[in-house]
C-alpha cells in the first residue's frame, strides 16, 4: 500500500516526509533517514533541558486541547519518589481524524523515539502506547518496530548505551471512543471500565496506577525528535499567523472534497488554500457549504467562516470553533445538515460512557429530536429545545463528550436554521432514518 | 491530636469555618444548606457523576460539583442563591426523568425517594421529553439475596456499585452498556447474597434496588422511626426500628461513625421478624396445684415477693445476654441477700463476617447485644456450673433465658422458680411464677457492645397485653420486698446502676445520648475478661 498522494509543494513536510516509504518502517531505514539522533542527544541531556527546549519550541498538544506540551511535562514531580508514566494517546477515534494512524503506519520509529525522549524528560521509566483497537495494521507495525527498537538497544535498561532505562508497551484499545479521553484511557490501561475520572487530582499527580503520569497525543510526541534535531527556534518559526501556534499540523481532510487525505501545513495556513489548492477543491459542480475543522466535536463553520479561517489554535477560536485534532470534515451543497448533525449526535449517544446525567440522557434525547425533525414530525419549539438541552450539556460534566455533542448541533442550528425549519414546516420531504 | 487548619467559606451568605480539605457539599451541610445530590454518599468513595450538586463559586469560570470540590479560604459559594446552579439542577432532574417511570404510587421508595423529593422541591412541573419517544425499558431483575433491581427506576448514581467494590470488597456489580442504555449489571455467576448486601437498598436514592422482605409492605410515610440498637450480635450497630401501627416492619441502620458508620448486616435486618412473634407471654402466671394460671400483676408480684422472702440459701440467676443492663442490674439487687450464682449463655456462630471497608465492623460470633453488659454486671459464662447449681437451690430467677436444648425437668430440683421473660420455653413450664416482660423493641434501656460502648435504645412499640419492661417488673418486686422505691422510668434504674456499678460510673442517659458513650476512662464497661 503506497501513500495516497505526493506532498503538495505548499505543504511543510516534517512528520509526513516519509509517508509512503516502507523503508522508514525498519530500524535501519529510520536510522538512515536521521532517526534516533534526537534520542541519543536527549539521553545525554538533563531532563529539564529537554523540557525547556520543548517549551521554547511552542509545541502544543495535537490531540485537541492544544495545551503546551512542555508546560505539561513541567507539571511532573521533579523529585522522583514513585514511578512516573508516559502514556501515548493513539486511540484516534475522533470522527474525521486519521493522522495518528498514518504516523504509526509509516514512521513507527519516529513515534517510539518521541515517546522515549518525552519519557526521559518527565523521568518516566515506562511508556504505554494506547492504540485504538481497530488500527490492526498500525498495531502490527508498532509492535514490530518496538521489538526491533528493543533488539537494537534503543529501548530497555540502557537506552542507546546511556544510563537511562525506558520500557515501552503497546496497549490495544477495545473500541470505545471515550477511551481517547486521557483519564478514561488511564482507567482502560489499568483494566477498568474506560470512564473519565474527576479532576483534580490531575494525571501529573495521580495518573495511571495512581502514579504521576503525562499523556500526549501521537502527533505531539512524533514532533519532539524534530524539535531536538533542528532546534526550538526552527520550530517556533514555523508559524504563519499567531505566534502562539507554531510548528506543523497534519490536517486530515475528508468528506465532500476532491482529494481527501492528510496534509501537513504550517500553523496559520489559510483553510481556503487547504481546501481549494492542496485538496483540489470541491467535487465538480459542487460548492462548499460547511466545514467542521477539528473532528466532529467542534462547532460547524459555514462557507464564509471556513474561507476566512486561519488554521491554527487562535484562528479557529476567532471563527468560533476549535482546531481540535485537525480532522476536517467538509460538506458541499449536497449535504443535508440536519441529517449530518443527527448522525454525529448518534455517534456521541452511542459512545457516552453513561457516568454524567447530562451526557447519558442528553445525547440520546438530542438524537431523538433530530430524528423526529428528519421524519417531518418536528415542532416549532424543537430547535429551541435542542439549544436548551445543548446548553445543559455544556460545561457541566466530567469530560467534554457531552459538550462535543452539543457544539456541532448547536452551531448548525444557528448557521443552518433554514434547513431545520424546512423539515419542520413541511417544505422539505421527510427522510427515513433508521432508529 | 494535630490541630486542624480551618478555612472560612461563605455558603449562600452563611459564613462558616471548616477544616481545610472539606468538600463544599459537607461544608454546606454544616452551614445548614443541603446541596441536592445523588451519587455522593459520605460512606462511599466520591464518584462525581450525577452532576446534581453543581454550585456556583464566585470567580470560577463554570459551575463546580460540591461533592468533589474542596473549600478554599474566603470562597463564596452559591447554592440556592445562584440562578445558574438552580437551572443546572433543574436540567439534571429533567434528564433523570426521561427514563424514570412515574410509578411512585406503586414504588416502595415513594416518600423517601431523593428523586421525588428534589423534583418536588425544585423540578419543573412538566417534562419536555416527548411522550412519543421511547423510554428505556428493562424487566425487573432478581439480584438474589433480599434484593430486586428495577432498572427502569435506576438513575445510575453507582452508589451500589461503589458499595460492593470498595466497602464490601466483592465487586459483583457494575455499570453495563453505555449511554442511555446503561444499567446496573451483575456478575453472571453470582448473586447479590453478600452478608452485607442489604445496604445497597438503603444506599439507592430511588426505588431501583428494593428489599423483597419489605416489598409492598408499607408506605414510607406511614412508618415511625425509633432509635435503637441492633440485637443481632455484640457489635451493637445503631439502628432505627421502623414501625407501622404496632409492628416493626423493617430495621434500617442509623449512622454512627464510631460503631457502624452507615451500615448494618443482613442478619441484623432480619431480627425484625422476631419482634412480631406470636407466642409471647401476655399475662403473669402463677402455679396453682402444678397448673400455671393467669393472675393480675398485684397478685403475681406479691406471690413472687412472698416466695423470695421465704427462701433461704443459694440463689441461681440464669439471664439472657439480650436483656438490658437495667434489668440485669435489678436482678442482681433482687438476689443480693442470697449467695448468688449468676450466668448467661450466649449463642456463638463460628466465624465473624466483617464488612471489609469499615475496620472494626463485623457480624460478630456472639449473637447477642449485651453479653458485655452481663459480664460487667457480674454474670459469667460458666453456664453449665450455674445450671448444675439449680438442683437444690432455694431460688432460681430466670431472666428471659430461652433454656435452649435443656431438659424439661431441669428446674425440678429448685424450691422456687421465677421466670421473667418474653416467651415461655418448654423447659420453664415448671416455673412457679411467670412474669411477662417487654422485648428490646418494647422498652427503653441500654446495652454494652463488645467494645465497651454503652448505648441506649428506645421503645418502638407497645408490648403485648400485660407484658411490662423488665426494669419495671423487677423494681416493683424490689419495692414489694421493701428493698427500694418503685421506679417510674428506665432512666432511674440506670441512675442507680451508674451509682453502684464501677463499670458504669459517670454515665447517664443524657451523656450516652443517641451516640453511645464509654464509661469513665480506665474503667471500660464490659471489657472482656
Amino acid at each position: 500500500m503506497g501513500y495516497p498522494h505526493r506532498p503538495h509543494s505548499r505543504e511543510t513536510v516534517v512528520l509526513s516526509e516519509h509517508f509512503g516509504n516502507p523503508e522508514a518502517r525498519s530500524y535501519d531505514g529510520w536510522v538512515g533517514m536521521g532517526g534516533y539522533q534526537a534520542l541519543e542527544k536527549a539521553v545525554g541531556m538533563d531532563p529539564q533541558t529537554v523540557i525547556d527546549e520543548v517549551k521554547a519550541s511552542g509545541l502544543r498538544g495535537r490531540g485537541g486541547a492544544g495545551f503546551p506540551a512542555g508546560v505539561k511535562w513541567d507539571f511532573m514531580p521533579k523529585e522522583k519518589s514513585r514511578p512516573h508514566y508516559l502514556c501515548c494517546n493513539a486511540d484516534e477515534s475522533e470522527p474525521g481524524t486519521f493522522k495518528d494512524r498514518e504516523i504509526m503506519r509509516w514512521t513507527p520509529h519516529g513515534l517510539i523515539e518521541g515517546c522515549a525522549i518525552a519519557a526521559h524528560a518527565i523521568r518516566a521509566e515506562t511508556v504505554y502506547i494506547y492504540i485504538r483497537g481497530e488500527f490492526t495494521e498500525a498495531i502490527a507495525i508498532m509492535e514490530r518496530a518496538l521489538a526491533e527498537a528493543y533488539d537494537r538497544g534503543a529501548l530497555g535498561e540502557r537506552v542507546l548505551g546511556s544510563g537511562v532505562g525506558i520500557d515501552m508497551y503497546v496497549h490495544r484499545g477495545a473500541g470505545a471512543y471515550i477511551c481517547g479521553e486521557e483519564t478514561a484511557l488511564m482507567n482502560s490501561i489499568e483494566g477498568k471500565r474506560g470512564n473519565p475520572r474527576i479532576r483534580p487530582p490531575f494525571p501529573a499527580a495521580v495518573g495511571v496506577f495512581g502514579m504521576p503520569t503525562t499523556i500526549n497525543n501521537v502527533e505531539t510526541l512524533a514532533s519532539v525528535p524534530h524539535i531536538l534535531n533542528r532546534g526550538a527556534k526552527w520550530y517556533k518559526e514555523l508559524c504563519l499567523s499567531s505566534p502562539k501556534s507554531s510548528g506543523t499540523k497534519l490536517m486530515s481532510v475528508c468528506g465532500h472534497i476532491a482529494k481527501p487525505g492528510n496534509y501537513e501545513i504550517t500553523m496559520g495556513f489559510p483553510m481556503k488554500d487547504l481546501i481549494y489548492d492542496l485538496c483540489g477543491g470541491m467535487r465538480p459542480e459542487r460548492t462548499l457549504k460547511a466545514v467542521i475543522p477539528g473532528g466532529s466535536s467542534v462547532p460547524v463553520l459555514n462557507r464564509e467562516e471556513a474561507e476566512s479561517c486561519v488554521l491554527d489554535y487562535e484562528g479557529c477560536v476567532q471563527q468560533g470553533t476549535m482546531l481540535g485534532s485537525g480532522g476536517m470534515i467538509v460538506f458541499d451543497d449536497s449535504a443535508d445538515m440536519v441529517y449530518q448533525m443527527m448522525r454525529i449526535a448518534r455517534f456521541y449517544a452511542h459512545e457516552s460512557c453513561a457516568q454524567c446525567t447530562q451526557c447519558r440522557e442528553g445525547t440520546g434525547w438530542t438524537v431523538r429530536i433530530l430524528q423526529r425533525i428528519l421524519a417531518g414530525e418536528g415542532t416549532a419549539t424543537d430547535l429551541d429545545l435542542l439549544l436548551d438541552i445543548g446548553e445543559q450539556m455544556t460545561g457541566k460534566t466530567i469530560c467534554v463528550l457531552s459538550d462535543s455533542c452539543a457544539a456541532p448541533v448547536g452551531s448548525a442550528i444557528h448557521k443552518f436554521r433554514g434547513e431545520f425549519e424546512a423539515y419542520i414546516n413541511g417544505a422539505r420531504q421527510p427522510v427515513a432514518v433508521a432508529v | 491530636m494535630k490541630e486542624q487548619q480551618l478555612v472560612s467559606v461563605t455558603i449562600d451568605g452563611i459564613e462558616i469555618s471548616v477544616p481545610k480539605g472539606t468538600m463544599i457539599l459537607e461544608a454546606a451541610k454544616q452551614a445548614g444548606v443541603l446541596i441536592p445530590h445523588y451519587c455522593y454518599h459520605p460512606g462511599l468513595p466520591i464518584a462525581g457523576v450525577c452532576r446534581m450538586c453543581l454550585v456556583e463559586i464566585e470567580g470560577a469560570p463554570k459551575l463546580q460539583i460540591g461533592c468533589a470540590t474542596r473549600v478554599a479560604d474566603g470562597q463564596k459559594v452559591l447554592v440556592n442563591e445562584s440562578e445558574e446552579a438552580k437551572r443546572a439542577r433543574q436540567g439534571v432532574l429533567e434528564f433523570l426523568l426521561i427514563h424514570h417511570p412515574l410509578d411512585c404510587p406503586i414504588c416502595d421508595q415513594a416518600g423517601e425517594c431523593e428523586l421525588q423529593d428534589y423534583v418536588f422541591q425544585e423540578g419543573q412541573s412538566r417534562t419536555r421529553y416527548s411522550p412519543h419517544f421511547a423510554k428505556r425499558f428493562n424487566p425487573v431483575e432478581d439480584f438474589g439475596g433480599d434484593i430486586l433491581y428495577v432498572p427502569n427506576r435506576c438513575i445510575l448514581c453507582t452508589r451500589c456499585v461503589r458499595f460492593m467494590d470498595h466497602v464490601a470488597d466483592d465487586g459483583i456489580l457494575n455499570v453495563s452498556e453505555r449511554g442511555d442504555r446503561a444499567y446496573i449489571g451483575m456478575h453472571p455467576d453470582r448473586e447479590l447474597d453478600h452478608p452485607w448486601s442489604g445496604n445497597v437498598v438503603d444506599l439507592c436514592p430511588v426505588g431501583s434496588l428494593i428489599s423483597k422482605e419489605f416489598l409492598h409492605k408499607a408506605r414510607a410515610w406511614e412508618l415511625d422511626k425509633t432509635p435503637s440498637v441492633c440485637t443481632g450480635c455484640s457489635q451493637g450497630c445503631n439502628v432505627n426500628l421502623e414501625t407501622r401501627g404496632n409492628q416493626v416492619v423493617r430495621i434500617k441502620p442509623r449512622p454512627n461513625l464510631d460503631v457502624n458508620r452507615y451500615f448494618m448486616c443482613d442478619h441484623g435486618r432480619l431480627t425484625y421478624r422476631a419482634m412480631s412473634r406470636g407466642d409471647r407471654l401476655e399475662a403473669p402466671l402463677v402455679a396453682d396445684r402444678g397448673e400455671l394460671g393467669a393472675v393480675d400483676w398485684d397478685q403475681a408480684l406479691s406471690r413472687a415477693a412472698a416466695a423470695i422472702q421465704g427462701a433461704e440459701g443459694r440463689a441461681v440467676a440464669l439471664v439472657s445476654p439480650g436483656c438490658s443492663n437495667e434489668a440485669l442490674y435489678l436482678v442482681r439487687r433482687l438476689l443480693s441477700s442470697f449467695e448468688m450464682v449468676g450466668a448467661f449463655s450466649v449463642q456463638r456462630v463460628e466465624g465473624e463476617v466483617p464488612l471489609a471497608g469499615v475496620p472494626g465492623l463485623a457480624l460478630r460470633e456472639e449473637r447477642a447485644p449485651n453479653a458485655a453488659g452481663a459480664r460487667a454486671l457480674g454474670f459469667d459464662t460458666t453456664y453449665d456450673t450455674a445450671v448444675a447449681a439449680v438442683n437444690g437451690a432455694a431460688l432460681v430467677v430466670l431472666l428471659d433465658d430461652a433454656l435452649e436444648g435443656r431438659e424439661l425437668d431441669m428446674l425440678a430440683g429448685a424450691r422456687t422458680v421465677i421466670y421473667v421473660g418474653t416467651t415461655l420455653p418448654d423447659a420453664a413450664r415448671t416455673a412457679h411464677i411467670v412474669l411477662p416482660v417487654a422485648t428490646a423493641a418494647e422498652e427503653e434501656g441500654t446495652f454494652v457492645n463488645r467494645d465497651g460502648r454503652v448505648q441506649r435504645y428506645f421503645q418502638a412499640k407497645s408490648g403485648p397485653a400485660m407484658a411490662r419492661p423488665a426494669w419495671w417488673v423487677l423494681s416493683e418486686l424490689l419495692h414489694e420486698l421493701e428493698m427500694g422505691d418503685p421506679l417510674t422510668a428506665a432512666e432511674e434504674a440506670f441512675e442507680q446502676l451508674a451509682a453502684d456499678e464501677p463499670a458504669f460510673t459517670g454515665l447517664s442517659y443524657a451523656t450516652i445520648g443517641l451516640r453511645g458513650a464509654r464509661a469513665r476512662k480506665g474503667q471500660a464497661a464490659g471489657a472482656e475478661r
